[in-house]
């Protein structure tokens, strides 16, 4: 367990550090924030005291060695739109994320194992067919048009849901309805996949010919053995959204990581965008982790520290998991 | 005859026998017919709506604002109706689909070719190299790709080729990591060994043996991306960071048209649905191409009594 854990830490570690240094220069290059935050007709001394105020006159070795000396303290700098500390900004923006990517996971694991099992009891029949082609069209559809096409037909034209907000019941379904689309669609194919598998086995035909039920066979039995490559795939999908759904939080103004990040890179917020991407690649870590360990309970030929999982999918617990960053944008 | 001749025209044989076949099999399915049909006529017209509309795309015309799809008092042009400065939106949309798909074809070809030689390099020399370039490809995948698209949105000029920068760059370590892993494991295979114990040069090892085996997944792997890296570049656009206007793609044009969704739905709809009919039918003929390359999935495609509608696809990375 600890050579297991400390095996993880140490394969993260240097991507994670490479990555805050990339995005601390590459945020620099976007352009002088003084632009952005000084009025139009400010003169060069007001621009230099903000400079030096923000210590964006320092070259840029010793501002990332200052940053670096903060964040062991536990400072990750204050924001140049609010003025609040960047890591305040970032943890209240955090749990947004978490809630909406948690809610969408489970509606998204309960519907994709219905119909997953649904499709498999039937190769290649009409539920199947129907399942195979829903998961394509999932795969295929923008997320942003599905948003969009959400608010104009709910909350325009029928006036039944709100366009935006946080408030009440209501403004959960269309970020949801959007969110889930693509993990339902992976997920039912897999658990389709993994259930035709089991379906196949010896068991299932002893408890077929003991003359148990079709529901009770599918529930007891074949589920929980088809459930491991589901798991592992769910849970590269939550990995996905706590990274922050940019283009649905920004659509549907959720005031999550994915939001946070996007104002923070377009307003040249360097400290929050700092604090955000640490953030989210210190949760998506720990996610892995858990990952893991449900991986390694719910399967007990996998010991956690044979480390089949980090072994498997290439050093890092950050890599597999931001590629899903990309996904998102 | 020489043996050699021999084998030259057996082999000629067989490789026009394979393209026969490949190309019977898609006329067999009817499905992924009708998804290539598609795409070429989505391609077409995107090659020769330039020539075929001018300068239409651009033209405004105030009489003409917010016109809701098949009015046709005002000309053919508009019969999808048009924006809020009265431009054409079936001009717009064409206009819009030469730069979408040159835009996602060119970061794919790119990140596929970078991405595959770098794989391939690394995996074939193994040890230092290796560990470098992994590590290299993890940075780039846990590094923000909006930050970068950002980035290289305000140091270079906004144009759609430093669009086609950003998508390949992110995408590279995809092929890095699929070439690498392919040919490491052919690097440890019986037959390489025996070439290099026959006394081949490295070079003809590489080019004999690791690419012609690993190319079949690099270019499936491929075809299965430009999806995924169309979607990418309308997120881009849409999020206001991908193609800048007077450039058209068509996440742009949905995101342009997200203010008037009240009144002029069609403006954001409409591309939308260019890029799902797009996406789609790419899809579906990537799962068909990954079938029918596949010697051991092919015979799903030959069965007689077929009753699949299309492949079952991967859950994408």
């Amino acid at each position: 367990m600890w050579t297991y854990l400390r095996r993880r830490i140490l394969q993260s570690a240097l991507p994670l550090i490479a990555v805050v240094l990339g995005v601390f220069v590459l945020a620099r290059l976007t352009g002088d924030p003084s632009k952005l935050y000084l009025p139009l007709n400010a003169t060069d001394q007001m621009r230099a005291d903000f400079a030096a105020r923000n210590g964006f006159d320092k070259p840029i070795w010793e501002q990332m060695g200052d940053y670096f000396l903060g964040v062991l303290r536990l400072d990750f700098g204050t924001s140049l739109r609010t003025g609040e500390p960047a890591a305040d900004m970032a943890l209240r923006a955090f749990p947004a994320t978490l809630q909406l990517a948690a809610v969408t996971m489970v509606i998204a694991i309960i519907v994709a194992v219905i119909l997953g099992s649904w499709a498999s009891l039937k190769p290649n029949g009409i539920a199947d067919r129907i399942v195979s082609f829903f998961s394509m069209t999932a795969a295929s559809v923008p997320d942003f048009w599905v948003a969009i096409l959400g608010i104009w037909i709910f909350a325009i034209t029928l006036g039944w849901l709100p366009t935006s907000g946080t408030s009440g019941p209501l403004v959960w379904i269309l970020p949801i309805a959007t969110l889930m689309l693509r993990p339902v669609g992976v997920l039912a194919q897999v658990v389709r996949g993994s259930m035709v598998t089991v379906m196949g086995q010896p068991y299932i035909k002893v408890a077929r010919s003991r003359g148990a039920g079709e529901f009770h066979i599918v529930s007891r039995h074949a589920l929980r053995n088809a459930a491991a490559p589901a798991l592992t795939v769910a849970g590269d999908l939550t990995v996905g959204l706590v990274n922050g759904a940019v283009v649905v939080e920004s659509i549907f103004g959720w005031p999550g990581i994915g939001k946070l990040m996007i104002d923070s890179i377009l307003q040249r917020d360097f400290a929050v965008l700092q604090a955000a991407v640490l953030l989210t690649a210190l949760a998506i870590f720990a996610l892995n982790i858990v990952i893991d360990l449900g991986y390694a309970l719910l399967d007990p030929r996998v010991r956690p520290t044979s480390t089949s999982r980090a072994r498997r999918k290439g050093p890092g617990a950050i890599s597999d998991t931001k590629a899903e960053v990309l996904s998102n944008v | 005859m020489s043996d050699a001749s021999t084998v030259t025209v057996l082999t000629q044989k067989t490789q026009k026998n394979h393209r026969a076949n490949l190309w019977q099999l898609l006329l067999k399915d009817k499905v992924a017919t009708a998804a290539a049909i598609v795409l070429a006529f989505i391609i077409l017209t995107a090659i020769a709506g330039p020539a075929l509309f001018g300068d239409l795309a651009q033209r405004q015309d105030l009489s003409a604002r917010n016109l809701p799809p098949f009015s046709l008092q005002l000309g053919w042009e508009y019969i999808l109706g048009s924006d809020s400065l009265g431009r054409s939106l079936l001009a717009r949309i064409i206009a819009a689909a030469g730069t979408t798909l040159g835009v996602a074809g060119a970061a794919v070809l790119v990140s596929a070719v970078v991405g595959s030689i770098w794989g391939m390099w690394a995996g074939f020399h193994r040890g230092w190299r290796e560990s470098v370039s992994m590590r290299i490809a993890d940075v780039i995948m846990s590094f923000p790709s909006l930050l970068l698209a950002v980035v290289i949105l305000y140091v270079f000029n906004p144009s759609a080729a430093n669009i086609v920068l950003v998508l390949a760059i992110t995408r590279i370590p995809l092929y890095l990591r699929t070439a690498r892993a392919e040919a490491a494991e052919l690097r440890s295979r019986m037959f390489v060994d025996a070439a290099t114990n026959f006394g081949a040069k490295q070079g003809a090892i590489v080019f004999r043996h690791i690419v012609p085996n690993v190319l079949p997944t690099l270019v499936t792997l491929a075809t299965l991306e430009f999806c995924y890296v169309m979607l990418a570049e309308s997120s881009l656009s849409f999020l206001g960071i991908g193609i800048q206007p007077p450039d058209v793609s068509w996440g742009l044009m949905v995101a342009q048209g997200r203010q008037y969704l009240a009144e002029a739905w069609w403006q954001s709809v409409l591309p939308g649905l260019a890029i799902v009919i797009t996406t789609v039918s790419a899809n579906i003929l990537a799962a068909w191409l990954r079938l029918a390359t596949d010697p051991g999935q092919r015979w799903r495609l030959q069965t007689k009594k077929r009753r699949r509608l299309i492949g079952s696809i991967a859950p994408r990375r």
